[in-house]
């Protein structure tokens, strides 16, 4: 399954309530006010073991918008839009955290 | 009109909400009535002092670029939240060098930002007429 989180980890649950859910096959996306997630703070080690493992997606351009692609830690892939596009047709059903 | 102290208090991202964007509106408004404004950024609103924002992947405006114009409008008091850029892994060298004139010291060029801690901030908060949050 593929999992999209679209709140910042600093405001909203989304991202943890998603980690709670997440299997062992499954990969997150991070899009919207969700890519804050994927830089390098407090929150980073929430997605260090899921990133390690390749399974943890970002937005490039949400990550541009926001201005901390220098920040994006290690392990988390950027994708564009396509690549966002190539994700749902790989994992099928899409869980959106809200 | 007697001149009042408002302080905006941001504390949501840009571009994902619609928030940031508003309070931008609102301030320009406070501003063309000569009060007294000033600005606090806590939380994610951290975000939208970033330097290097662009958003044209998202079809969306660079509204942070506005920031740079409000010195001309009398705005300079940005207070922004040590604690909130320290969880942040940021520091004021990733937030945009927003300058204002000194007319009173021959037009000397001095930044707008500030980085104070929550409980400078509180006090800061205390010293308001008016409190906008976003």
């Amino acid at each position: 399954m593929l999992h999209t989180v679209n709140k910042s980890s600093f405001e909203r649950n989304s991202l943890k309530s998603c980690l709670n859910a997440i299997d062992d096959t499954s990969v997150i996306l991070l899009i919207e006010d969700g890519v804050i997630s994927a830089a390098n703070n407090e929150n980073s080690s929430m997605l260090a073991g899921l990133a390690t493992e390749g399974r943890v997606f970002a937005l490039q351009e949400d990550v541009d918008a926001r201005g901390i692609s220098s920040k994006v830690a290690d392990n988390i892939k950027l994708v564009d839009y396509a690549g966002f596009v190539d994700l749902v047709e790989e994992y099928g059903t899409t869980v959106s955290w809200v | 009109m007697s001149t009042k102290k408002f302080m905006y208090l941001n504390r949501r991202a840009p571009y994902g909400s619609v928030y940031a964007l508003e309070s931008l509106e609102v301030v320009l408004i406070a501003a063309a009535f000569d009060q007294d404004v000033s600005l606090s950024f806590i939380d994610d609103g951290v975000y939208q002092l970033v330097e290097g924002q662009n958003p044209e992947g998202i079809g969306m405006k660079n509204f942070s670029k506005t920031f740079h114009a409000l010195g001309d409008y009398d705005i300079n008091q940005f207070y922004v939240s040590a604690e909130s850029l320290e969880e942040r892994g940021l520091s004021l060298d990733d937030l945009m060098p927003l300058v204002w004139e000194d007319e009173d010291d021959d037009w000397a060029e001095k930044p707008s930002i500030k980085v104070v801690s929550n409980v400078e901030l509180t006090k800061i908060l205390s010293e308001q007429d008016v409190c906008l949050s976003f």
